[in-house]
């Protein structure tokens, strides 16, 4: 058994250091390139979302690499990525790979599907094993996300740039590498030090912009083009509705763990979108809703073409942009999308967004 | 008798539940009044009203709503989340009453009530009770209304399962049947479509469609696959696709999916790889959207009934 899973972002680091902790053979797929994504649009459906598409290049890349098991998770509906797993094993098998898939999703009829699911995957470990990898993979997420949040607030304002994301690379390899959860600490600690280290102008104004929406295109850069490294190269400082280490507690945690949620912006939705649509179409509102109270300057919505719950919240958001004050663009990304016409749009975007905030533009340059 | 109006916009789930609904706010004493025909003015304002991104029937949708909003004192607008157990319907259907709170500006008296039978039948009377309490009837007499308007819906489905048409459709007397799938606001919407109904009758096809496949039947079929389709009409699709595909009287299959459309880019797909391995019959992929041009699909039939003609020989 060789498994491998899709990309999302920075996900590869956790699943493989939660796989590699259990002594499982894994193949992460190789970096997504134009290569991955185009046979995944030779492949799929043509109004399927770019998500799908990257991930059947994700396992077709894998598959030469000698994966032949392809563990990801799944969901009951009405999103359709809760049908991503089963549509790619078709596709897959039409093109004569034979993969075994594994779907980690709330089981149909009873808890035991999960739990075989699981021994499956655990070779041969036992529970307090896999509980052990999960904190392991868990504190890899979490330290992964809390070095992001600080290259989020170096970026716009550091002295020479790409200063911070220099940093950034090498602590996403370092803890990649780190083989205990003191190494991963150890990682983040010396992290966190360099960047504070790295000169910055600290009284310099700097516009707060959040991005919310749908989580593949939020947290996969390849996807979205690299916009937080844009923004804040503009200037801007990043927060997202999404980190990796908040989705896995409220999905995998059932939100045990003491933190954001996306319980708490659903409420921040309701008097704008009253019932969940899947996805993280309700998120989304909710988030934008929560930015404009913390009072960020401006809203950014990403999501693939064709996105169904992204498309109820774009419906939403004017509404909610005007009522709370605070101005939102909405970006769609598919094959289509290019860097040039999305720097055109971020410019735009923070020419408004600093006008509006009444500072002098020269000022701050 | 109250004599108030009811709007009923003529898209998106109208063409399946009209029957039903109809019904019971006739029971009430309610007049319903339903949106004009889908018509090049309703297209233009749902485009001009939703986002560019929706897909087609979702648009119309909006022209739909503006297009009788004005006229009536209820707004009827409910927000169909499950109608089966452990399904789902589309994304959109959960939101489209917020999607256009947030585009009318001074709106009728909503009936916005949720329905949600995913877990629980019942809940179907907790809405008519919230619906009762919108439009202030007493519960007993909505009750009442429900149950009859309840078995004219069965009556109607079982009408559409003997293999008829909804009304307004030429009667089935082609000499070639075909299959012809997709989501009742496709099919059913002769200006969406251009008339494919019509235009394939022209052609000697005898149409049938996922409405007159039994719920069993579905039921049988769709258990092919190896996860349950959450989708209420995702799996009335998959399984009466598969049906046909089994199915020796049927020689054609044609599956028309409006662009974006998140379901059919699953299940059409799924459906087409299924024909493909079957290989023994014509499948056609059809995509709708405001950009479809009539001289196109009318290439596009006619290829796929000479080639539906030609293998019946």
């Amino acid at each position: 058994m060789r498994i491998t899973f899709p990309h999302m972002g920075n996900l590869y680091i956790v699943g493989r250091g939660l796989f590699e902790y259990l002594g499982v053979d894994v193949v992460i797929p190789p970096p997504i390139s134009k290569r991955t994504l185009k046979l995944g649009i030779e492949h799929a459906q043509e109004f399927s979302c770019l998500p799908l598409k990257i991930n059947i290049g994700n396992f077709i890349e894998a598959a030469e690499l000698g994966a032949d098991t392809i563990v990801m998770s799944g969901g009951v509906g009405p999103c359709r990525f809760g049908y991503y797993a089963q549509v790619e094993r078709e596709i897959l098998k039409d093109l004569g790979y034979q993969y075994d898939v594994i779907v980690i999703e709330p089981p149909d009829t009873h808890f035991s599907e999960l739990l075989q699911k699981i021994k499956y995957l655990s070779n041969g470990k036992s529970l307090w094993q896999v509980a052990r990898a999960i904190r392991f993979g868990w504190v890899k997420a979490r330290a992964l996300d809390i070095v992001e949040q600080k290259v989020q607030k170096v970026r716009p304002r550091e002295s020479v740039k790409g200063a911070a994301d220099h940093v950034y690379q090498w602590a996403l390899n370092k803890i990649d590498l780190a083989g205990d959860v003191k190494g991963v600490l150890d990682v983040q600690k010396l992290a966190l030090e360099k960047l504070e280290a790295i000169p910055q102008e600290k009284d310099k104004p700097v516009l707060k912009i959040a991005i919310v929406g749908e989580i593949y295109t939020i947290l996969e850069p390849f996807v979205n083009l690299d916009i937080e490294k844009h923004l804040g190269r503009l200037g801007a400082e990043v927060n997202r509705s999404i980190y990796l280490s908040e989705w896995v507690n409220d999905h995998l945690f059932l939100g045990l763990a003491r933190m954001r949620s996306g319980k708490e912006a659903r409420k921040f939705a309701s008097p704008y979108l009253r019932h969940f649509v899947g996805g993280h179409g309700q998120e989304t509102v909710g988030s934008t809703v929560r930015y404009a109270h913390e009072g960020y300057h401006g809203v950014i919505q990403l999501a693939p073409l064709t996105c169904m719950p992204e498309i109820v919240a774009q419906s939403i958001l004017p509404v909610v942009s005007e009522r709370e004050s605070i101005p939102v663009m909405t970006i769609y990304l598919d094959e289509q999308s290019g860097e040039a016409g999305l720097l055109t749009r971020l410019e735009a975007f923070i020419d408004l967004l600093y006008r509006k905030t009444d500072w002098k533009k020269e000022n701050i340059k | 008798m109250t004599g108030k109006i009811v709007g009923m916009p003529k898209g998106l789930l109208y063409h399946y539940y009209y029957v039903l609904w109809k019904n019971f706010f006739d029971a009430l004493g309610f007049r319903v009044r339903v949106s004009s025909d889908t018509n090049k003015r309703i297209v233009n304002t749902g485009i001009m009203s939703a986002v560019d991104e929706a897909c087609l029937p979702v648009k119309v949708f909006y022209g739909h709503v503006l297009d009788v909003a004005e006229q009536v004192d209820y707004l009827f607008l409910p927000r169909i989340v499950s109608v089966t157990e452990k399904e789902y319907m589309c994304p959109k259907l959960l939101g489209i009453p917020d999607m256009l709170k947030a585009c009318m500006i001074n709106p009728p008296c909503l009936i916005d009530t949720t329905i949600n039978l995913r877990n629980n039948n019942s809940q179907i009377y907790q809405a008519i009770k919230e619906i009762c309490a919108i439009i202030q009837v007493p519960l007993k007499d909505g009750i009442r209304a429900w149950q009859r308007a309840e078995k004219a819906q069965g009556d109607y489905e079982l009408y559409l399962q003997a293999g008829n048409l909804p009304a307004g459709f030429n009667s089935n007397l082609g000499e070639y049947p075909i299959a012809l799938l997709g989501h009742g606001y496709n099919i059913y919407d002769a200006y969406l479509n251009m008339g494919m109904i019509h235009k394939l009758q022209d052609l000697g096809a005898r149409i049938w469609t996922k409405e007159m496949v039994p719920k069993s039947i579905v039921d049988t079929y769709a258990r092919k696959l190896p996860k349950r389709m959450f989708w209420t009409f995702g799996k009335q699709l998959l399984g009466s696709g598969l049906y046909y595909l089994e199915h020796n009287q049927v020689k054609g299959i044609i599956y028309v999916a409006s662009f974006g459309c998140g379901p059919d880019s699953m299940v059409g797909d799924l459906l087409e790889r299924w024909a493909r391995r079957y290989n023994n019959k014509p499948f056609m992929f059809l995509t709708l959207d405001e950009h479809s041009g009539e001289a196109g699909l009318v290439t596009r039939l006619e290829a796929f009934m000479d080639m539906v003609k030609r293998r019946v020989g």
